[in-house]
């Protein structure tokens, strides 16, 4: 089986021997199937203790999975109508984000997400998911739009970050970036986030000021990639699995910490090994969210989402001052 | 001798007799201007006046687009009795708008009216390039204006199909302003919450391009679409270099970040009534109950 992970290979060994015995006995006259049924009870309780305890770089590895559903997987299952609406009308359209307008269970709405390609040529194409400021500034055009119209705004996120190039430079990265995190503070319309693979920093953020911010169980959320906490902080990329273990990147530990809201549970070994499942896990969670946030009017909708990013942070407020002189 | 293996059969030139020319009337038959190919004109207008062998779409008269896309016998035309005057008393400037009004059978260069789209109901103002080459003077600068009034009055959604040259040089400065005219009266409606589609077709530039065509919630164009301000000849003169190809037309524009969908004229029906619903929808009560 192709792409089978590190921590899964005793599966796949146990998996392998499961289907030999089973060849074996179909061309003999011997039964095995008392054998058989223990092995296939071991496999079970293997898989529950494997994906029972996946550690925080093996969902990282799960988070990256190449079949792991993307933006446009959900939108087929969880949306009709679906209309993809191109360009930043400035300088072009980004491919790294798709959006559009839709109905969500006969609501109109807007949805927007990051969109990784999936074999190398639709990579190219969309740039392995990373915006340039193009894509930022299609969305945030995409945004204001369903707030004319009144329309509730979904955005999925799925990236390894914006995407940290020359031009993109030129055109002014950290301006878009910084735009739609101004600009998403005051939508008048309800904004639901799920994050469904990596979240990378500043370019997933960029998606995902909303009054709900949703985490799939296996994606990641952070501030850097492993690879890149390890390099700075020790030098050596090498390192990511410990960065990965420090860091607080997975949906329990920024459940933990306010960060996001809810954590929607998947399937068991990851969203990629039944998709449709998956998007029924999602459309529970995103039903419930958006019913609780259409009777809110734009004020309580603006306040809501003021509150909820003011309450995140840690510090304390001691009782002496601190000073240099 | 071996060249005579290689000799070329000689081809003259037909000139057809004044008999031949007369048995085929002018008008039957088409010649598509990108594959060359040539059909029947009546095949032709059966296909949406998209080239049956490249897809190449033809230009359309106004009153053809509105009799493919509205629904049958839902059209009903404003403003027809609005005609241009000559206000820079240009020289043979109201011949040529009168041989273009007996031409198209037209009072201008739009048609503007109201209907329903698979009974959505919609205000349509389409432009018709046979006349003036679509270029926009006061009376189709008033004709957009007083259509988008209507359709914020009856708040339903403003259509606008674009074809034009631009603004219309007979008209001088009052040409201009129709530019300045029209996008404030869509600043009103939308800001109302109107919703404004724009359908650039084949050609749309300059002064157009620069005002209603390009202020769409959504801005979609035919494929293949001439689109842009200045025109292709001005700009290599200015810049002095070569331009691609492909520059200015509708999937230059996409890729570009201007356009939001290029739309093939077979799926165009399908495609705005999909908008138009998204747009008129609040979803089942369900959604409603708090």
């Amino acid at each position: 089986m192709a792409y089978e992970l590190e921590f899964e290979k005793p599966l796949v060994e146990l998996r392998k021997k499961i289907s030999e015995l089973k060849e074996f006995t179909k061309h003999r006259d011997v039964d095995f199937s008392d054998e058989l049924n223990k092995l296939e009870a071991r496999l079970e309780k293997l898989e529950n203790d494997i994906y029972a305890n996946l550690s925080p770089w093996d969902r990282v590895q799960i988070a990256r999975h190449p079949n792991r559903p993307t933006t446009l997987d959900y939108i087929d299952r969880l949306f009709t109508n679906f209309f993809e609406c191109h360009g930043d009308r400035c300088f072009g359209d980004d491919e790294a984000i798709v959006g559009g307008i839709a109905k969500y269970h006969g609501l109109p709405v807007t949805v927007i997400g990051h969109q990784r390609g999936k074999d190398t040529k639709e990579n190219i194409r969309r740039n392995f998911g990373m915006p340039h400021p193009e894509g930022y500034r299609k969305a945030l055009r995409l945004m204001k739009q369903a707030e004319k119209f009144g329309r509730p705004i979904i955005c999925f996120i799925d990236t390894k970050g914006a995407y940290p190039g020359k031009a993109a430079e030129e055109r002014g990265q950290s301006e878009a970036i910084a735009r739609n995190l101004f600009e998403m503070a005051g939508l008048t319309v309800p904004v639901v986030c799920i994050v469904i693979g990596e979240g990378g920093s500043g370019g997933a953020l960029a998606l995902g000021v909303g009054n709900y911010v949703h985490m799939l169980e296996n994606s990641t959320y952070s501030v850097i990639s492993p690879e890149g906490a390890a390099a700075i902080l020790w030098k050596d990329a090498s390192l990511a699995k410990k960065a990965a273990e420090t860091m607080k990147i997975t949906a329990k530990d920024l459940k933990q910490l306010g960060v996001i809201d809810e954590m929607i549970p998947e399937v068991r070994g990851g969203a990629h090994r039944n998709v449709d499942e998956q998007a029924k896990y999602i459309d529970d969670v995103l039903q419930r969210s958006l019913r609780e946030l259409l009777p809110l009017n734009a004020e309580q909708l603006i306040a809501q989402r003021y509150e909820k990013y003011k309450k995140i942070g840690d510090f304390i407020e001691s009782q002496q001052h601190v000073s240099v002189t | 001798m071996l060249k005579d293996l290689f000799s070329k059969k000689k081809k003259y030139a037909t000139i057809p007799s004044e008999q031949a020319k007369q048995d085929v009337p002018e008008g039957i038959m088409t010649k598509c201007p990108k594959c060359k190919k040539i059909m029947y004109t009546k095949e032709l207008v059966k296909n949406l006046r998209v080239c049956i062998s490249c897809g190449y779409h033809h230009p359309m008269s106004a009153p053809e687009r509105i009799a493919c896309l509205l629904d049958e016998g839902t059209f009903h035309e404003y403003d027809r009795h609005l005609l241009s005057k000559n206000p820079l008393d240009f020289p043979q400037y109201m011949e040529k708008i009168e041989e273009d009004r007996e031409k198209t059978k037209l009072n201008e260069a739009v048609v503007t009216g109201e209907g329903t789209i698979n009974g959505f109901p919609v205000v349509i103002a389409v432009m018709d390039s046979r006349f003036r080459m679509g270029s926009m003077g006061s009376v189709v600068g008033e004709k957009i204006a007083r259509a988008i009034e209507r359709a914020m009055e009856k708040s339903v959604p403003f259509i606008i199909f674009t074809a034009s040259g631009g603004a219309r040089m007979q008209e001088g400065v009052l040409s201009l302003m129709q530019m300045a005219k029209t996008s404030a009266a869509l600043k009103l409606f939308s800001e109302q919450g109107g919703l404004i589609i724009s359908v650039m077709t084949h050609p749309t530039t300059g002064g157009v391009s620069a005002s209603f065509a390009s202020l769409g919630d959504y801005n979609f164009a035919e494929p293949g679409a001439l689109i842009g301000f200045a025109g292709r000849r001005v700009i290599e003169q200015t810049v002095r270099e070569e331009l691609p190809d492909d520059f200015q037309t509708a999937e230059f524009l996409l890729k570009h970040g201007q356009l939001d969908a290029v739309i093939p004229r077979h799926e165009l029906k399908d495609k705005l009534t999909n908008v138009l619903d998204i747009h008129q929808s609040r979803g089942g009560d369900e959604w409603h109950t708090n």
